[in-house]
C-alpha cells in the first residue's frame, strides 16, 4: 500500500510541475486575439467565419446548435452512436435478457397508497410534476434554434422525469410507461432519424448530410430554411436516442440487471 | 469574466473535490460530487457557455449523481479510504 | 516578487487552478483504493480538462453565442429608453445586412466540442458503474487490494 502512494505522488508532481510550467506561456485569459480566437496571419480562422456567416447559410440564431447539427453534424451523429453503444454494453455487461422485464400485474393506481404513509407526500408531488418537466422538455427541444437548448440537454430532461417516477414510487411503475421493448426501440428510432436525413440527401444526388438540397421535399423557399427544418428534425433524433439511452442506464443500474426491483 | 467570482468558485471547487476524495461515506461522496457539478456548471453560465451550462447542469449534476447513488445503494456503502 | 504576480500569476491564474484539478483527478485515480473513489476522481479529471477547453474561448466583455435577429434587444432597450421606434427598420438589424463583431462574441467553436465531450463522459461514468457492481457481485468487495488477494490468493471465484 506504500508503493503505490510513493508511486502516485511522484507521478504527479512530475507531471503537475511540468503542465504548470507550459502553462505560463498561454495567450492571457480572455484575450480575443489569441490563435484561438482570431486568425494568426496567413490561414482564416475558422470560428470568425461561423460567428459572421453562420446566420447567413442557415438562418438559426443559436450559433451553438447550428455548428453542432450542420456544420459539425458527423460528429453529432457518431455521438449519438456512442451514447447507443454505452447503452448495449451496459445490457450486456449486467445481463438482462428480457427475463425481468414482465411487470407485477397489479391495479393501476398509485402504488404508494397501501399504509405507506411515508411516501405520500414525495408521491404526490412527483406525480404533480411530471408532466410540467416533460413540456418543459419537448420545449427545451424545440426551441433549441432560438435559445440555449437542444436535442440533448430536452433528452436528458425528459429521462429525469420518467426517473423521477421510478424514484418516487417504483421502477415497475416508469417501466410500465415505457417498458424494455419500447425503450429499445425509441433508441434505435432516433439513431435512424439521424442518419436517414443522411441518406435522403444521398439519395439526391448530394453528399451525405448536406442539408440544403432538401429544399424540394421540405417545400422551403430557399436551402437555408430547409437546414434550418432538417436540423430540427435531426435534433429530435438525437432526443429520442438520449432519452432511451438514459432512462435504461438507470433502470439497469438501480436493480442490478434485473429490472425488477430497483430502488 | 469577472476576476473575484472566478476565483471564489475555483477556491470552492477545489475545496469540493478535496473534501469528495477524502469522506468515508460513499454516500456523501456521490453527494459532494453533485455539488462539484453545480459549481462547474455557475463558472460556465458566467464564461458565457450557456449551452454547456445548460447540459453539465442535467447530466453532470443529475444524472451522474443518480447513478452513482444507484450503485452505492446496490454495493457497499462504506469504504476504507 | 510583485512583478511576478503581476505578470505572470494574473493573466494566468485560472490556468494554474485546472491543473491543480487534474492532478487531483490523476492521483485520486492512481493512490485510492477504493473503487467508487477512483471513478470520482476520473470524473474530476474529465470535467476540468473540459474546463479548461471551455476557458480557451473567452473573450473579454464579450456576449453568449447567440445572435438576435430582430433586433428585439435593441428595440426593448429604445423603448425603456423612452426614444421613438423607427418601426421596422430598426427591427431589420441583422436579417442580411450587418453580421455580427466577431470580437464581441464568446468562440462558439469550443462549446460544441465540449457537449459531445460531457455526453459521453456520462455514457463512460455509466459503463464504469455496471462494471463495478459486476465486480461486487463476483469478489464481495469494492477495496483493491481485497480484490488483489482473492484474485492471487484462491482461484475459485473466477
Amino acid at each position: 500500500m506504500r508503493l503505490p502512494n510513493m508511486f502516485a505522488i511522484i507521478a504527479v508532481v512530475i507531471t503537475g510541475g511540468i503542465l504548470l510550467y507550459g502553462v505560463s506561456d498561454f495567450p492571457s485569459f480572455g484575450d480575443p486575439k489569441s490563435p484561438a480566437n482570431a486568425a494568426v496571419p496567413g490561414s482564416e480562422s475558422v470560428s470568425q467565419y461561423f460567428i459572421t456567416k453562420s446566420y447567413k447559410d442557415t438562418k438559426v440564431p443559436n450559433l451553438v446548435t447550428s455548428v453542432l447539427a450542420d456544420y459539425r453534424g458527423y460528429d453529432t451523429m457518431f455521438e449519438t452512436v456512442v451514447i447507443f453503444a454505452a447503452g448495449m454494453a451496459i445490457f450486456a455487461i449486467l445481463g438482462s435478457v428480457g427475463g425481468g422485464s414482465q411487470p407485477r400485474v397489479q391495479e393501476e393506481g398509485p402504488s404508494f397508497v397501501d399504509g405507506d404513509h411515508s411516501r405520500i407526500i414525495v408521491g404526490t408531488t412527483c406525480r404533480l410534476l411530471v408532466p410540467v418537466i416533460q413540456v418543459f422538455a419537448l420545449y427545451v427541444i424545440g426551441h433549441g434554434h432560438y435559445s440555449p437548448g437542444g436535442g440533448f440537454q430536452g433528452g436528458v430532461i425528459l429521462a429525469a422525469s420518467f426517473i423521477i417516477i421510478a424514484l418516487s414510487s417504483d421502477l415497475d411503475a416508469a417501466l410500465r410507461r415505457l417498458s424494455e421493448v419500447n425503450y429499445l426501440r425509441l433508441a434505435c428510432v432516433g439513431i435512424l432519424i439521424y442518419a436517414g436525413f443522411g441518406v435522403l440527401c444521398q439519395v439526391l444526388e448530394s453528399n451525405f448530410l448536406d442539408y440544403g438540397v432538401l429544399q424540394p421535399i421540405l417545400l422551403t423557399d430557399g436551402p437555408e430554411m430547409a437546414r434550418s427544418h432538417s436540423m430540427l428534425g435531426v435534433e429530435i433524433g438525437v432526443a429520442f436516442t438520449v432519452t432511451a439511452i438514459m432512462f435504461a442506464i438507470y433502470a439497469n443500474l438501480s436493480s442490478r440487471g434485473t429490472l425488477r426491483d430497483g430502488l | 469574466m469577472i476576476f473575484a467570482f472566478d476565483i471564489i468558485i475555483l477556491v470552492f471547487l477545489v475545496i469540493a473535490a478535496i473534501i469528495s476524495l477524502s469522506v468515508k461515506d460513499l454516500l456523501s461522496a456521490s453527494m459532494i460530487f453533485g455539488i462539484y457539478g453545480f459549481l462547474i456548471c455557475l463558472l460556465w453560465a458566467e464564461m458565457g457557455a450557456v449551452d454547456v451550462a445548460f447540459t453539465e447542469a442535467a447530466v453532470g449534476a443529475g444524472i451522474s449523481a443518480v447513478l452513482m447513488v444507484a450503485t452505492v445503494f446496490n454495493t457497499k456503502r462504506k469504504s476504507s479510504d | 516578487m510583485a512583478e511576478f504576480f503581476e505578470q505572470t500569476l494574473q493573466p494566468h491564474f485560472n490556468f494554474w487552478i485546472y491543473v491543480i484539478l487534474m492532478m487531483i483527478g490523476l492521483w485520486a485515480l492512481i493512490a485510492k483504493n477504493n473503487l467508487i473513489k477512483k471513478l470520482i476522481g476520473m470524473s474530476i479529471f474529465q470535467t476540468a480538462i473540459i474546463l479548461f477547453y471551455v476557458s480557451l474561448g473567452v473573450k473579454e466583455d464579450a456576449t453568449i453565442p447567440i445572435l438576435d435577429p430582430y433586433g428585439q434587444a435593441e428595440h426593448a432597450a429604445a423603448e425603456a429608453e423612452g426614444a421613438e421606434t423607427e418601426g421596422e427598420k430598426k427591427r431589420d438589424s441583422y436579417i442580411g445586412k450587418k453580421s455580427p463583431d466577431p470580437d464581441t462574441m464568446a468562440n462558439p467553436l469550443p462549446h460544441v466540442l465540449m457537449l459531445t465531450a460531457i455526453v459521453v463522459g456520462v455514457a463512460t461514468l455509466g459503463v464504469a458503474l455496471s462494471i463495478a457492481q459486476m465486480i461486487f457481485k463476483e469478489f464481495g468487495s469494492l477495496e483493491e487490494d481485497e480484490i488483489l488477494e482473492i484474485v492471487k490468493g484462491g482461484s475459485v471465484d473466477d
